[in-house]
């Protein structure tokens, strides 16, 4: 961005939304933005609690746990649907369904079914990341071109081979743009089945601050958890610009 | 007409070669109650190039992909060394009209595919796909992915994986359809040294009536709903003429003419 001829670094904006709140804070209007530099300094009392280390290592448990069961079920299902016709009209319905739904309002059921601990917080996490991946997969795998396929059986190729060196290939692209939006969405269940939860992990912790209104410690976690949010999805990006040759390509 | 014929018609049945190397016996197809083919007998001549020309809708692809395998027709027979097949295989090989690259894949590997697959050890097939990156012009692109190359360089490789496998007969399918213009005609002169050079069977399907006449020894026209063989044509144009010179003879010229006359029917 440009302004009056001169170029302005990417992060300059949030620089000035930090310095508006740390001016507002200071006013002392209201209670629940405390200055920028509080929280700031927050921020770095809390990562060395207890607390935080605890909180932070059971919520990276329960999302990588949720994250793996969800690649694991639905590249694999997303690949099915793709290539049968009868496995995607069995759960073509209910992928849909799901991809859009609000699952929030699942999460009590979930409480009732799985109790009130780490498994209702990895199971929110697996269903809000499972949906996006099994549709991307889908997509990747039914958009392989057929001449690619009719190249592979002309010179000679095995159903076994078609797959594995032309199919899967083919949707990689695909497979991974999934696993990417799915490990955000996963970010986003593991926070809210903490919350709703309620006494494990961050949510334990954002339970804690926000009643006894600690709004530096309150806004300092929550800066974390977008700041990791951000860097996780930048860090999968990275990942697909190296395989983005051939994406780009088609 | 004054001038002799530049062209002589051959039978309707094609005629009967000694030496064919691909036998098609009444072959036909229909996909639910749409007649594609029906009825077409053909031989192809071992060391020729022939082409099957018509209007869109004529069959012509779909033709070719029975030859190859690719395709099942509804009924009749495909012979390729006077063994009847059923499905693709080694002694032909395809060029498709979109490629068929792997864009995944650099251009040595997208040529020695053909072989990677047949389990050949990839010192020996390295070689021979930098043999024929060569051959189609291609040298010093081999680690280039195909993205990076021009539509005409990728049909090249296309055409540099079918002649690695060493099959026999080559299927061009529209080969030079996705290709512009200008590349197109220096294309066709380059097919047609490695016609003179490699000595295989080439069956090529284009709707490009100069195309045909230019690079084909027979030119087999298809006409459409449903796809019949309505006449055949062979050139007999003399190749060892400068490109430039082909394109004004007045014998190329003619059989130009002589089969848009033929076609002219079924242009809208």
């Amino acid at each position: 961005m440009k302004l009056f001829g001169i170029k302005i670094p990417m992060m300059t904006s949030l620089l000035f939304w930090a310095l508006v709140w740390e001016v507002v804070g200071r006013m002392d209007v209201i209670f629940l933005i405390p200055p920028m530099s509080a929280i700031v300094s927050a921020g770095f009392d809390l990562v060395a609690t207890n607390s935080w280390q605890n909180a932070s290592l059971v919520t990276l448990r329960s999302f990588v746990v949720g994250m793996a069961l969800a690649i694991g079920v639905g590249v694999p299902l997303g690949i099915a649907m793709g290539r049968f016709k009868i496995v995607d009209n069995i759960f073509g319905l209910w992928v849909n369904m799901f991809v859009s739904a609000p699952l929030s309002a699942l999460v009590p059921v979930l409480m009732i079914l799985f109790g009130l601990g780490e498994t209702t917080v990895v199971v929110t996490v697996f269903l809000f990341a499972v949906w996006i991946i099994v549709l991307d997969a889908r997509a990747g795998v039914m958009q392989v071109p057929p001449s690619l396929i009719e190249m592979g059986r002309c010179y000679g190729a095995s159903r076994l081979t078609i797959f594995t060196k032309i199919i899967l290939l083919s949707a990689l692209p695909e497979i991974l743009a999934g696993i990417r939006i799915g490990l955000i969405r996963g970010v986003k269940g593991v926070v809210i089945g903490q919350i709703l939860v309620s006494i494990i992990g961050y949510g334990e912790l954002f339970e804690l601050y926000s009643r006894s209104f600690d709004m530096e410690r309150f806004w300092a976690l929550t800066i974390i958890l977008f700041a990791a949010a951000m860097l996780l999805s930048a860090g999968v990006e990275l990942f697909e610009k190296r395989i983005e040759y051939y994406a780009g390509a088609r | 007409m004054a001038n002799p014929m530049p062209a002589r018609a051959a039978d309707q049945s094609g005629t009967a070669t000694s030496d064919a190397i691909v036998e098609v016996r009444d072959i036909c197809k229909r996909y639910g109650d749409i007649e594609a083919l029906r009825g077409i007998n053909l031989e192809f001549e071992r060391g020729k190039l022939t082409t099957l020309l018509g209007p869109s809708g004529c069959g012509k692809t779909t033709l070719l992909k029975i030859i190859a395998g690719l395709v099942p027709a509804t009924s009749g027979q495909i012979r390729i060394n006077g063994k009847v097949v059923t499905g693709p295989g080694p002694e032909r090989a395809f060029v498709f009209q979109d490629f068929a690259l792997m864009p995944w894949a650099t251009v040595l590997r997208n040529v020695g595919f053909g072989l990677e697959l047949k389990g050949v050890p990839q010192a020996e097939r390295h070689r021979i796909a930098k043999h024929y990156i060569g051959e189609v012009g291609l040298s010093g692109f081999e680690e280039k992915y195909p993205h990076e190359l021009s539509g005409g360089m990728r049909q090249r490789v296309g055409i540099a994986r079918a002649f690695s496998v060493n099959a026999d007969v080559l299927l061009l399918d529209e080969p030079f359809s996705a290709v512009d213009e200008q590349n197109r005609r220096k294309f066709q002169e380059d097919l047609l040294q490695l016609v003179e050079k490699e000595r295989k069977t080439f069956l090529f399907v284009t709707h490009s009536i100069e195309e045909a006449v230019y690079v084909s020894d027979r030119i087999v026209l298809l006409s459409p709903r449903p796809g019949r063989v309505s006449q055949i044509i062979e050139p007999n144009i003399d190749r060892s003429a400068a490109p430039d010179v082909i394109r004004r003879d007045k014998g190329y010229l003619d059989v130009v003419e002589e089969i848009w006359q033929g076609l002219r029917q079924y242009a809208e």
